[in-house]
């Protein structure tokens, strides 16, 4: 069988617990096999309702606790292996996922494999497919033993729809409370600040091709001349050149304006998870091999430095000297 | 108290390059020490300065040619390094996370540090697992992905922010000794003085084979084979505007009135 972990997140199911059901379903029809769902935690009864979608077998609710806690996590995820013991464990490749699939993993001297984008599995070899180098390259992994335990790539896999009539089972985990050796004492989001970059409908987002925070008044003069909201990738917020609240991605905003105009950014996967809802994406980048590239509607393989001007002037803005 | 940071040389690609069978020709190739790990040996390095820790070591597994990256952990303040390497690894196309966890855990053994500093991911591979499965393998606590570090060496607990997604931080406490894998943006990675280099010439990289850490060649070859290597297929058929940054920049503004965005 297939065991597949979900994930919830503050009294909701996270979106990629239903896209890892899809994900599961296919890999257990190549090996003939059921799909089981386990979820820890939070409103189990609740959740498993909504769980309970095309291509789901059995559904294993265990009662413990409210919050993701990742030694709870493991402990049950081990317990239900040794229980089941199912050929793949699938897991979301989010912060938690990648907080408990490892420890798991080694607990059971499993092979681990992360961020999946594909799977199949064929006479007991399963082969995953995942990014290399800044999502520059695909690869294929094959894994070479009857059980692993793989992370899967959120916003990858549609996800699954309908109701199934999955079988319902608690799960009597033990889990050892003294062995915990962490505890989540709260949460905390970043500050809203002055704009809400999701609500825009044009957007200009700077990268690291800027280079140095004395050359961003070009973008500013971009901005200005055409009327957009300023965003960027997560470095120039890590760099403090602009505040947390511009920034696209995984761990930024999700926006979805009409027109998204990336400019030195390479099309991270964790960047492109917050932009690529977009109507119209534009790319302007030196390396023509930049993955944004791959999700881009129009391009320019080109230098920003010797673009933005011309693009400033286009609109009437006064170009900076930078 | 000790604290060890594990630092990987990463490979980048070229804007142009080409793929052969599973591998990326070497001429496409330049190298550089992980931006995870920059924040995670800046992290160790404040420690230091703040009083906190009294040596940061640096862990890598990697040929002789990485001596240089971590040269460049010694000169940013790391006071010395192990650098684990053997002709048992030169065979190995993909040192999955499980091989390294194994190698790097009995550096740890031997060091016996309270804190473990890692990158969240390595900006090649891109597995994110390392830390994590490291800290499984030798018993320690962890936390994955953090942006915050606030260590209460005497109560031995790390309070740290864990970064979700959405923006979202999540308050933990973590009981020492522990592996905290590192996000950038935690802190302002210091570049590396003149006199930082000069006196990371002087400072210690200890070789150390397997057999030095009591491991062998099959403890390293792991389950995980690399069977293909390809370009991404691309999900739209982007058009690129052609000419100079002049006619480009023209036809930008073209699609940019026709979409009604900019009045201009
Ligand atoms: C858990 C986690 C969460 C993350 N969350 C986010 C997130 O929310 N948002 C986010 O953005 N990233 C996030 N990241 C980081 C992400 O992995 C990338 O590191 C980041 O997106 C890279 O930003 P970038 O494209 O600006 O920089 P780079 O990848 O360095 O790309 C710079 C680009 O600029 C181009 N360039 C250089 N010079 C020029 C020039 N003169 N003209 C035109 N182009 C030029 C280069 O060719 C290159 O493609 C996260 C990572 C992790 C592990
Ligand atoms: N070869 C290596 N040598 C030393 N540390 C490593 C190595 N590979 C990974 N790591 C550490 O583990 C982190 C996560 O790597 P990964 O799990 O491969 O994405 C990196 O940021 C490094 O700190």
């Amino acid at each position: 069988m297939i065991l597949a972990v979900a994930e919830h997140r503050r009294g909701e199911l996270r979106d990629v617990s239903l896209e890892l059901i899809t994900a599961g379903r296919q890999l257990a029809d190549d090996v003939d096999t059921a799909l089981h769902v386990a979820v820890i935690g939070g409103d189990v009864d609740r959740f498993a309702e909504r769980l309970d979608r095309d291509g789901v077998d059995v559904i294993h609710t265990v009662d413990h606790g409210e919050e993701f806690n990742h030694g709870v996590y493991e402990q049950v995820t081990v317990q239900l292996v040794e229980e089941l013991d199912p050929e793949y464990v699938l897991t979301p490749n989010s912060v938690n996922g990648l907080d408990f699939a490892p420890a798991v993993a080694t607990k059971l001297d499993l092979p681990l494999v992360t961020d999946a984008v594909g799977l199949t599995a064929d006479d007991g070899t399963l082969t995953v497919n995942r990014d290399m180098y800044g999502s520059k390259v695909e690869t294929a992994v094959g894994v070479d033993a009857d059980q692993a335990v793989v992370t899967i790539r959120g916003g990858d896999w549609a996800p699954a729809e309908g109701t199934a009539d999955a079988e319902v089972r608690a799960f009597d985990a033990e889990v050892d409370e003294s062995a915990l050796g962490s505890t989540v004492t709260g949460f905390e989001a970043a500050a809203e600040g002055d704009v809400d970059i999701s609500e825009a409908e044009f957007i200009v987002s700077i990268g690291r091709g800027i280079e140095e925070e004395e050359n961003l008044p070009l973008i500013e003069a971009l901005v200005e001349a055409t009327g957009a909201t300023l965003a960027s990738s997560r470095p120039i917020v890590d760099n403090e050149w602009l505040p947390k609240n511009r920034q696209v991605g995984q761990s930024g905003k999700v926006v979805t304006p009409d027109v998204y105009v990336a400019i030195g950014i390479s099309g991270a996967v964790q960047h492109v998870a917050g932009m690529k809802g977009s109507d119209t994406i534009v790319a302007i980048n030196t390396d023509p091999n930049a993955p944004i590239f791959d999700i881009a509607d129009y391009g320019i393989a080109g230098d920003l430095f010797e673009v933005v001007p011309e693009l400033i002037e286009e609109f009437g803005g006064e170009v900076p000297d930078v | 108290m000790k604290v060890l940071v594990t630092v990987k040389e990463v490979r980048e690609v070229d804007d142009e390059f080409e793929i052969e069978g599973t591998e990326i020709p070497e001429q496409y190739l330049e190298y550089d020490l992980n931006e995870w790990d920059d924040y995670a040996v800046e992290e160790g390095v404040q420690l230091q300065e703040d009083g906190v820790a009294d040596e940061v070591v640096a862990a890598t597994i990697g040929p002789e040619r990485t001596e240089e990256t971590i040269r460049m952990a010694l000169a940013k303040g790391a006071d010395r390094a192990v650098r684990v390497w053997d002709d048992a690894l030169e065979d190995v196309e993909l040192l999955d996370v499980g091989a390294k966890a194994r190698i790097l855990a009995e550096v740890v053994e031997e060091e016996e540090p309270d804190l473990v500093l890692t990158g969240v991911q390595a900006g090649d591979d891109a597995f994110g697992a390392t830390g994590v499965a490291l800290a499984r393998k030798v018993g320690y606590e962890w936390a994955a992905v953090v942006n915050h570090l606030d260590l209460d060496a005497d109560e031995g607990v790390a309070h740290v922010h864990r970064e979700l997604e959405g923006g979202i931080d999540e308050l933990t406490d973590v009981e020492l000794p522990a592996v905290l894998t590192i996000q950038t943006g935690i802190n302002e990675p210091r570049y590396a003085s003149l006199r930082g280099i000069r006196q990371a010439q002087r400072k210690e990289i200890a070789e150390q084979s397997l057999g030095d850490l009591g491991l062998s060649a099959a403890d390293v070859e792991g389950e995980l084979e690399l069977t293909d290597m390809y370009e991404p297929e691309t999900e739209s058929e982007a058009t690129y505007f052609e000419g100079d940054a002049g006619e480009q920049a023209a036809q930008l503004a073209d699609l940019l009135r026709d979409a009604g965005v900019v009045d201009a």
